[in-house]
């Protein structure tokens, strides 16, 4: 059996995406999978998914109409873009990231958050989704090591 | 278009949902058992090839109709 191993370094809702497609889309195939989830990518495991997009710092993202820098920057405009992108995404049929996760559970994608992050951000593991392992750099090494493909998003 | 046993209907649904739902319908099939997949979403020609090549299930058709992507596909 072929192995994927994915590191999630990301917490804002556009890179949420990459690891779960790519996992689900994977174990579809036959392929075992691991996450190791670390940094603000843990922010993909909370129970309520609260995540944002900015166009800050992000010149490439696609805009319905061209708003200069210094208005992105305005109290709402975060919570605005997300809006957008998020119906944006369910009129395109992109999957709903919440059951997009489900979907990797179901097809026993391994998820494993990283112990260190967790202590450093003093997050409360409760606020996380059930069927996690914690663990270190280790025991990421102890899959990825025996990998086919191994990713760092 | 050839006979087949089941249905999904994927119309709407994009990357990589088709795939996901595809797989989770053939699960229950027997062996020889044909899915007939219906998609809008134009890289699903692509997807499906792929999918059944790296699964080992058969790619019997593949067409577009109607603006639409019809595959049908035998459970190994």
């Amino acid at each position: 059996m072929k192995k994927l191993a994915i590191i999630a370094t990301k917490g804002t809702l556009d890179w949420a995406y990459p690891p779960f497609i790519l996992a689900s889309t994977a174990a579809a195939l036959g392929y075992e999978v691991q996450i190791f989830f670390t940094f603000y990518g843990l922010q993909l495991l909370r129970k309520e998914l609260n995540l944002k997009v900015s166009s800050l710092g992000n010149p490439a993202m696609p805009m319905p109409m061209p708003v200069p820098v210094l208005m992105q920057a305005l109290p709402g405009m975060e919570s605005f873009m997300t809006m957008m992108m998020k119906k944006t995404m369910k009129a395109k049929g992109v999957a709903e990231l919440g059951n997009l996760r489900e979907l990797c559970q179901e097809a026993d994608v391994k998820f494993i958050a990283c112990q260190m992050t967790v202590d450093l951000f003093e997050f409360d593991t409760k606020d996380f989704i059930s069927g996690i392992e914690y663990g270190g750099a280790a025991t990421f090494f102890e899959f990825a090591g025996e990998s086919d493909i191994c990713l760092y998003i | 278009m050839g006979k087949f046993d089941q249905e999904f209907d994927g119309s709407g649904l994009n990357c990589p949902l088709p795939i996901l739902r595809a797989k989770k319908a053939l699960s229950p099939m027997a062996s020889g058992q044909v899915l007939h997949v219906i998609a809008t979403d134009p890289g699903s020609v692509k997807d499906f090839e792929s999918f059944c090549k790296q699964t080992g299930n058969h790619l019997l058709e593949s067409f577009e109709e109607g603006g639409k992507f019809h595959y049908l596909i035998k459970k190994a």
